[in-house]
């Protein structure tokens, strides 16, 4: 009711209605007005530059230090432990989230303030750079509300990222007294660093009931799957250094650690590595003999070598990533950015936003026990494929590690996908990098499936006034044993089709569907009527296909549902003299079209054709009427990768009495239109789809020396 | 007319108004307006001093996690063996990975026990096991080990409970506190709360369990597998009921349901509000309160009306004729019902809140299914008629996909099971998530082989790679007598003069060692030889020389053009995922003799293509000369493979099966067909054939099987389409006529292996596109394709 999803138009494209001449200069004076209305508008817009800009405009400005300070008594509540039983379904109130057309749930940021104990001590720092940004970038994303009542997830103002600089009861109490606390339902809290000595817990200590938790560092133990979200720690160099993004092949050192203050057993077990595999290992530790102003943050030694840190990570193929206290370790930010490989191991890590990225695309998770066989595990993995985590890694960064802001609506869409799960991004989304995303062909008809035979095809065929000529094709494709059903799109508004007693007498039903306007792409329209998934597409004057040829081409069809199969075969070719693409309709040996006057395929791309076509095509090919073929060509390349089929010889598709495709074709005119259309559809498409193949279908045994009687298909190639 | 003009105009300047109050941000911005800004939405405020907040942890602490206190990794590690057990065990504390490090993932089933009674589906599942090619009779050897007690049903009303396992399985020697088990379960608990309790102590075993709930389900250690019935075939298994693809999807249903309705206890819940949503048109949703002993004494007012229209419908049509089906959760999560939707294509929108759904380790369920909320059961009918029809095309493909994988018999749940556990031993060495949810799916999958999708011949457009664009020629020499004949001499001219080939190797496997390098021909590109043994089966081995994705396998005796070869190759770029080859055969099921035969003969339809074989060149010569014109198979022609066919040939196939092929003459390129198509799906791609010439391949004259009254001229007589198996007289045809028997045995006995018959039939055959066409020999390509 409330979807926005495209409804079907059973009815065809409507008619626009005529302006009467009589009533146009009213139409022209009114519009007028609305031309100086806008241009009015329009001075108003540039005009006031001195005016301040739009986000100071609403956005209150104070100091942080200004925030209002709350009080916390010693004895107010605190919450219970976090449950380690909640999962969405017994902790978190759907309820408040509610349905809605855009699928989005509302969340509401307390306004900062400042705790302080009885004694007027500060509970922690008031709040850090990086939760400021993190709540900035929810507050200016469409997530965000500032109606609680409204609001579907809470996210206090309360800094609980670094467990640290906290004290853990009184920022217990803090969240309690939260307005919409209720136990901590539906309150999202961001940690990146969780636990502290001695013992450095996996999950924050602060006790926060049933509060969804999105932390850096869980293990297998503390998370609770479905429920929290496991995030990044995020690394503050990530803005701080510009590591402009390294091409693929190969780097310098095949491992490199560049972790400080690695247990001393994990640093002998990465020294014994080292020792056996000579230079291609290469581990750095922290420097000692650093001059005074020298950040040592931003700096590697191996002996007296000194490297630039993070840039040195950029050198390697694969970078280690261990754990330390924590599982959670900021490097794995770093060693993200820098395209390198992460090796992590880190026994019982959730990584990062594991309940979505596919982590085995990106990293090598290796068990600590096998640490020493880490460098033979390593390479085994082929050349091509690292290349590819090279780009992942790099692509994961860039997508959800870079910024508190990716992290931040990362966490929240998660959250989202989670309620709103028929609506939730899908894996590729996730996943696939842009370069993936624009190379990679995801078929929507990818299930191997050969139709039924008994189902049959609809013949559509377009006609403008050719009756004569549209009879005898009637009368031809009603022979072909699996047409179940003929259509006629009559394109001709001036004139009424004849009447039902003149039409050709044949077994299967004939319908008749008159347009409201002459286009090209009436040919396409998914009509109701075709019932079938096969459609032929048959122009009114191709009489020189016999039953069996159309018989055939079915049965091709149904061994390539997804594909365009027809008759008469075109090509593409690059014109390396005026460097464009160029129409070819001679004889060659290789085809990369058919043309839609003879052809079958899926009733789905009707579909496509009439409301996924990109650009203007759609339009330009009814402006120019012509090139309608190639675009459905170009259309059905583009979405399923595939290249088209050609059927049975090659034919003379002229007849004396009607200028058919190929008397056009021949044609000097049409063929540098329709050498246009391709390079007008190649630029639109931004890019050629078109496969060029060498074979054509055939009959098992055409040509064979056998008898045609015994032949599924004799009647095949006679001209 | 003047009314309207006059209202025209009202509504065009009311516009203009409107679009000046409301033009934009910039408009409201002016001064004169600005009354109106007050009720501006509330930011998070921008802090003047935002730039001088401290970052919330020091640089160097960030990078210098450490904390020398700590206990060493080694010493962690054995500390938590001894504190997370039980319910709390993980891979890394309760497995023994040490194991599966000698002798690779090796599964041992306990013996069966005579007086030990188990149900039909335990017997199945052990079997699936021993059908594997992890199975080992070794308990010395194994990783995983499996009861033979049957754990299945766990509710102890049932009459298939079995008591006392506790004392059993503490008598095995095996056990050791159930480490590297894995324990079966599809029911647990009872009346009233059937709760995940087993009745036994199941220490450290992995469990794998239907109907598991998140809340119990150990994460990376248990495995969820669907609940399914005890009719569920043993292997092969039934084909999904998606035959065609519509857009819109045209069934009569959007939405239905049929079952119990509970009246008390734990599921009642959701499953008393589902006829909430029924409206008698497009969502059918009816309960019934029939079931169990005593329904009468807990009924309600609406149980008789309810009834009443409970029997109008019938489930089966329901489950034909609906887009969505609910699947909500019975007394357990699980329910036969998300099968039987799975396998209808009827996309399951599930209602069982806390449901830990079968392999989600792998599976990637949104891709088939809509996972609701029990709580929000009043949204699911808009939030489905949202769906998009596109994606409901999806959907409905990913279902059939998914079933087809991993669900349609009790092999594909088990092995799929296995692999779950296979693929945590080394997790580099594991497939992707990509892997699992993409056809054909993780178990035609080797990650033994690559976990890169570039390197398997599936993949290439969803990966956005293209196949490679040269081959490896591979024969097999196994008659020569220590020089070189002039068959392979003119073999190896042929195929180096390919444009397309990148190497030649050759398989050695006779008795006498290769001739020196300096008697082989030169040639441009680099020739291997390499020392084979002398099986049948090893022209699949997956040898490293081989150094593309394309192999084309040839025979000592094969007699081919360069132009065949090119040819082959151009389109087997176009279907790198399917076998693409010259002689064809066909299969056909003879209701006679109650089993599949195959022809050679000409038909109007293939369904295998040769890979090379002509199993007798690689016979003692003796049997060569029995007659004239008796060879049972049209001209041994090669054809290009991926290389990943070889491997999955190879490794995925149980080594018994292997042996079979070995044993049985020529089987190994039925087996290879075979393969592919239940991989594909597909049929393979014929590609037309030059005419064979008498003089030039003096054996390869005949094209009927068993020779049966071949001409001695060499023509083929022909044969009506889909005629059955000829019967073979004349002692001339006996050896044809056996291999023939033989052929139709391996046949027969591979369907019985996968359970079904996976070859799929063509009606076509790819020429090049000018070929036969009535125009100059110099505008064709392949002129020598066309030669009499």
């Amino acid at each position: 009711i409330m979807c926005a999803s495209a409804k079907y138009n059973t009815r065809g494209p409507a008619l626009i209605p005529r302006m009467k001449t009589k009533h146009r200069i009213y139409y022209i004076t009114l519009f007028s007005i609305v031309l100086l209305g806008l241009i009015a508008t329009g001075m108003f817009q540039f005009w006031p530059h001195s005016i301040e800009s739009s986000s100071d405009w609403t956005v209150e400005k104070r100091s942080v230090h200004d925030v209002p300070v709350v009080k916390l008594p010693a004895d107010s509540p605190i919450p219970e432990r976090g449950d380690l039983s909640c999962r969405m379904h017994t902790c978190f109130d759907v309820y408040r989230c509610g349905f809605n057309p855009k699928n989005k749930i509302k969340v509401y940021i307390y306004s900062l303030k400042k705790y302080v104990d009885e004694f007027g001590a500060a509970v922690s720092n008031t709040i850090s750079r990086e939760y400021n940004e993190l709540l900035t970038a929810i507050s200016d994303s469409e997530f965000y509300t500032d109606d609680v009542n409204r609001a579907c997830l809470f996210v206090p103002s309360i800094d609980v990222l670094n467990q640290n600089v906290l004290r853990i009861k009184e920022t217990a109490q803090a969240l309690a007294q939260l307005s919409r606390w209720d136990r901590g339902t539906n309150h999202l809290l961001f940690n990146m660093l969780p636990g502290g000595p001695p013992d450095y817990n996996t999950a924050l200590d602060v006790p926060r009931d049933r509060a969804l938790l999105a932390g850096g560092g869980f293990s297998t133990w503390t998370y609770r799957q479905g429920y929290d979200v496991s995030i990044p720690v995020y690394s503050p160099l990530s803005a701080e250094v510009d590591l402009p993004e390294r091409g693929p092949g190969p780097r310098r050192y095949f491992i490199l650690s560049s972790q400080m203050a690695l247990h001393p057993e994990y640093q002998s077990e990465l020294e014994a590595l080292q020792a056996e595999n000579g230079e291609s290992v290469l581990i750095l530790d922290k420097c000692t003999n650093l001059s005074d102003g020298v950040p040592a943050v931003r700096k590697r030694c191996y002996k007296n070598q000194v490297f630039d840190y993070p840039q040195v990570l950029q050198e390697s193929t694969f970078c280690v990533v261990l754990r330390g206290a924590r599982l959670g370790q900021a490097v794995l930010s770093d060693v993200l950015q820098a395209g390198c490989v992460p090796v992590i191991i880190a026994d019982s890590y959730i990584l990062p936003f594991s309940e979505v990225l596919d982590w085995k695309r990106a990293s090598v998770v290796i068990p600590e026990e096998k640490m020493p066989e880490m460098y033979s595990i390593l390479q085994s993995i082929p050349q091509r494929q690292i290349e590819e985590m090279q780009r992942q890694a790099r692509w994961f960064w860039e997508a959800y590690f870079r910024s508190m802001k990716a992290i931040a609506l990362a966490t929240l869409q998660i959250i989202n996908d989670r309620i709103y799960p028929y609506a939730a991004i899908s894996y590729e989304e996730w996943n696939d990098p842009p370069a993936v995303k624009w190379s990679s062909v995801s078929n929507p008809l990818f299930l191997p499936l050969i139709p039924p035979q008994s189902q049959g095809f609809t013949a559509v065929v377009l006609t403008y006034d050719r009756v004569e000529s549209l009879f005898r094709v009637i009368t031809e494709v009603s022979k072909v044993p699996s047409l179940s059903k003929l259509l006629v799109v009559w394109n001709n508004q001036n004139k009424n089709p004849p009447e039902d007693s003149l039409w050709p007498k044949i077994r299967v039903p004939l319908k008749v569907v008159r347009t409201a306007e002459n286009k090209l792409s009436n040919r396409f329209f998914p009509y109701d009527e075709i019932e079938t998934e096969a459609v032929l597409a048959i122009d009114d004057d191709i009489i020189m296909l016999t039953s069996d040829e159309l018989q055939f081409g079915y049965e091709v069809w149904r061994e390539f549902p997804d594909r365009l199969v027809g008759y008469p075969g075109r090509l593409h070719l690059w014109d390396h003299e005026m460097n464009k693409w160029k129409y070819e309709s001679e004889w060659t040996n290789e085809v990369s079209m058919v043309l839609t006057g003879a052809a079958f395929y899926h009733k789905y791309f009707n579909y496509l054709y009439t409301y996924k076509m990109p650009g203007d095509i759609k339009n330009w090919v009814d402006a120019h009427m012509n090139c309608e073929d190639i675009a459905m060509n170009f259309l059905v390349a583009n979405v399923t990768g595939k290249s088209v089929i050609k059927v049975t010889p090659r034919k003379k598709f002229k007849c004396p009495e009607c200028t058919a495709i190929d008397g056009l074709s021949l044609d000097q005119t049409h063929m540098v239109e329709r050498s246009e259309c391709i390079n007008k559809f190649a630029s639109v498409f931004g890019t050629m789809p078109l496969k060029v193949v060498e074979h054509r279908a055939d009959p098992v045994l055409y040509k064979d020396d056998f008898p045609e009687k015994l032949k599924s298909f004799p009647n095949i190639g006679s001209l | 007319m003047q009314t309207r003009k006059k209202y025209i105009f009202l509504t065009f300047l009311a516009s203009w108004l409107l679009i000046f109050f409301f033009g934009g941000d910039q408009l409201r911005r002016f001064a004169f307006f600005s009354g109106s800004k007050a009720e501006a939405r509330r930011n998070w405020p921008r802090w003047t001093d935002r730039s001088l907040l401290k970052n919330f942890a020091d640089p160097e602490e960030l990078q210098r996690d450490g904390d020398p206190s700590l206990l060493s990794p080694r010493e962690r590690r054995a500390a938590w063996l001894s504190v997370y057990k039980s319910s709390r065990c993980r891979m890394e504390t309760c497995f023994d990975f040490s194991r599966c490090e000698r002798n690779g993932f090796k599964v041992f089933t306990y013996p069966r026990e005579r007086d030990q009674p188990i149900s039909a589906s335990y017997s199945k599942i052990l079997t699936s096991i021993e059908r594997s090619r992890y199975y080992t009779p070794k308990p010395e050897e194994a990783c995983l080990f499996i009861l033979s007690i049957d754990t299945l049903d766990r509710d102890h009303l049932s009459a298939q409970y079995i008591r006392d396992v506790d004392e059993k399985i503490r008598g095995f020697p095996l056990w050791n506190g159930g480490r590297n088990h894995l324990i079966f379960n599809l029911y647990s608990g009872t009346w009233p709360n059937y709760t995940g309790d087993l009745g036994f102590d199941i220490g450290q075993a992995i469990l794998a369990k239907a109907s598991f709930d998140t809340e119990s389900f150990r994460p990376g250690f248990d495995v969820s597998i669907p609940l399914f019935s005890k009719d569920h075939p043993q292997h092969g298994g039934e084909r999904g009921w998606l035959y065609q693809d519509s857009v819109p999807p045209k069934k009569k249903y959007l939405l239905v349901f049929k079952g119990k309705r509970y009246l008390t206890g734990i599921g009642s819940g959701t499953r008393n509000a589902l006829h909430h949503i029924h409206n008698g048109k497009d969502i059918i949703s009816l309960t019934t309160c029939k079931h169990g002993k005593d329904w009468q004494k807990h009924k309600d007012t609406r149980c008789d009306k309810d009834n009443v229209n409970y029997e109008k419908f019938d489930y089966q049509e329901l489950l034909h004729n609906s887009t969505f089906c609910i699947v909500p959760r019975g007394r357990r999560l699980g329910s036969f019902r998300f099968l039987e939707a799975l396998q209808a294509a009827c996309i399951p929108v599930l209602l069982s809140d806390g449901w830990e759904l079968p392999f989600a380790e792998a599976i990637d369920w949104s891709k088939a299914a809509v996972v609701g909320s029990e709580r929000l059961l009043l949204q699911i009918p808009s939030a489905v008629r949202c769906i998009h029809p596109e994606r409901v095309l999806a959907l409905q493909q990913q279902t059939q996909f998914l079933w087809d994988a991993y669900f349609s018999s009790v092999d594909k749940i088990v092995h799929t099971t296995l692999e779950i556990i296979k693929d945590r031993l080394s997790p580099p060495r594991s497939r992707s998530r990509f892997l699992w949810n993409t056809l054909p799916g993780g178990l035609l999958v080797l990650p033994d082989f690559s976990t890169h999708p570039g390197d398997f011949p599936f993949y290439y457009l969803q990966h956005g790679s293209s196949p490679s664009k040269k081959f490896t020629a591979f024969i097999r020499v196994v008659s020569q007598a220590g020089s070189l004949s002039q068959p392979i001499l003119r073999l190896i001219q042929a195929v180096s003069g390919s444009q397309y080939c990148a190497q030649i190797l050759v398989l050695w496997s006779c008795e006498q060692p290769p001739p020196p390098s300096g008697k082989w021909p030169q040639t441009t590109v680099p020739l291997t030889i390499i020392q084979g043994r002398r099986k049948l089966s090893d022209r699949f081995f997956p040898y490293t020389a081989i150094q593309t994705d394309a192999v084309l396998s040839l025979d000592e005796h094969t007699s081919l053009s360069t132009s065949e070869v090119d040819f082959a190759f151009v389109v087997w770029r176009s279907f790198p995922e399917r076998i693409v080859g010259f002689p064809a055969l066909s299969h056909f099921w003879d209701p006679e003799q109650g089993r599949w035969g195959y022809t050679s003969k000409w038909t109007n339809e293939l369904s295998i293509v040769l890979t090379a074989a002509a199993f007798y060149h690689r016979y003692p010569r003796g049997e060569g000369q029995l007659g004239r014109g008796i060879r049972p198979h049209p001209a041994p022609l090669p054809c290009p493979l991926p290389r990943y066919y070889h491997s999955l040939f190879t490794k995925y196939l149980p080594a018994g099966l292997r042996e079979l092929v070995d044993g049985l003459a020529a089987c190994e390129d039925i087996l290879m067909n075979v393969l592919v198509a239940a991989v594909t799906k597909l049929p393979p791609i014929k590609v037309t054939q030059r005419k064979q010439h008498k003089d030039t391949v003096p054996q390869q004259v005949g094209c009927m099987d068993g020779g049966m009254g071949t001409p001695p001229s060499g023509e083929c007589s022909p044969s009506p389409p889909r005629s059955p198996a000829a019967k073979v007289k004349g002692t001339a045809g006996a050896a044809g006529s056996r291999r023939f028997s033989q052929r139709q045995d391996c046949l027969n006995q591979l369907v019985d292996w996968f359970g079904y018959m996976p070859l799929v039939s063509s009606q076509l055959r790819l020429d090049p596109v000018l070929f036969k066409d009535q125009v100059s020999v110099l505008r064709k390509k392949y002129p020598r394709l066309e030669k009499p």
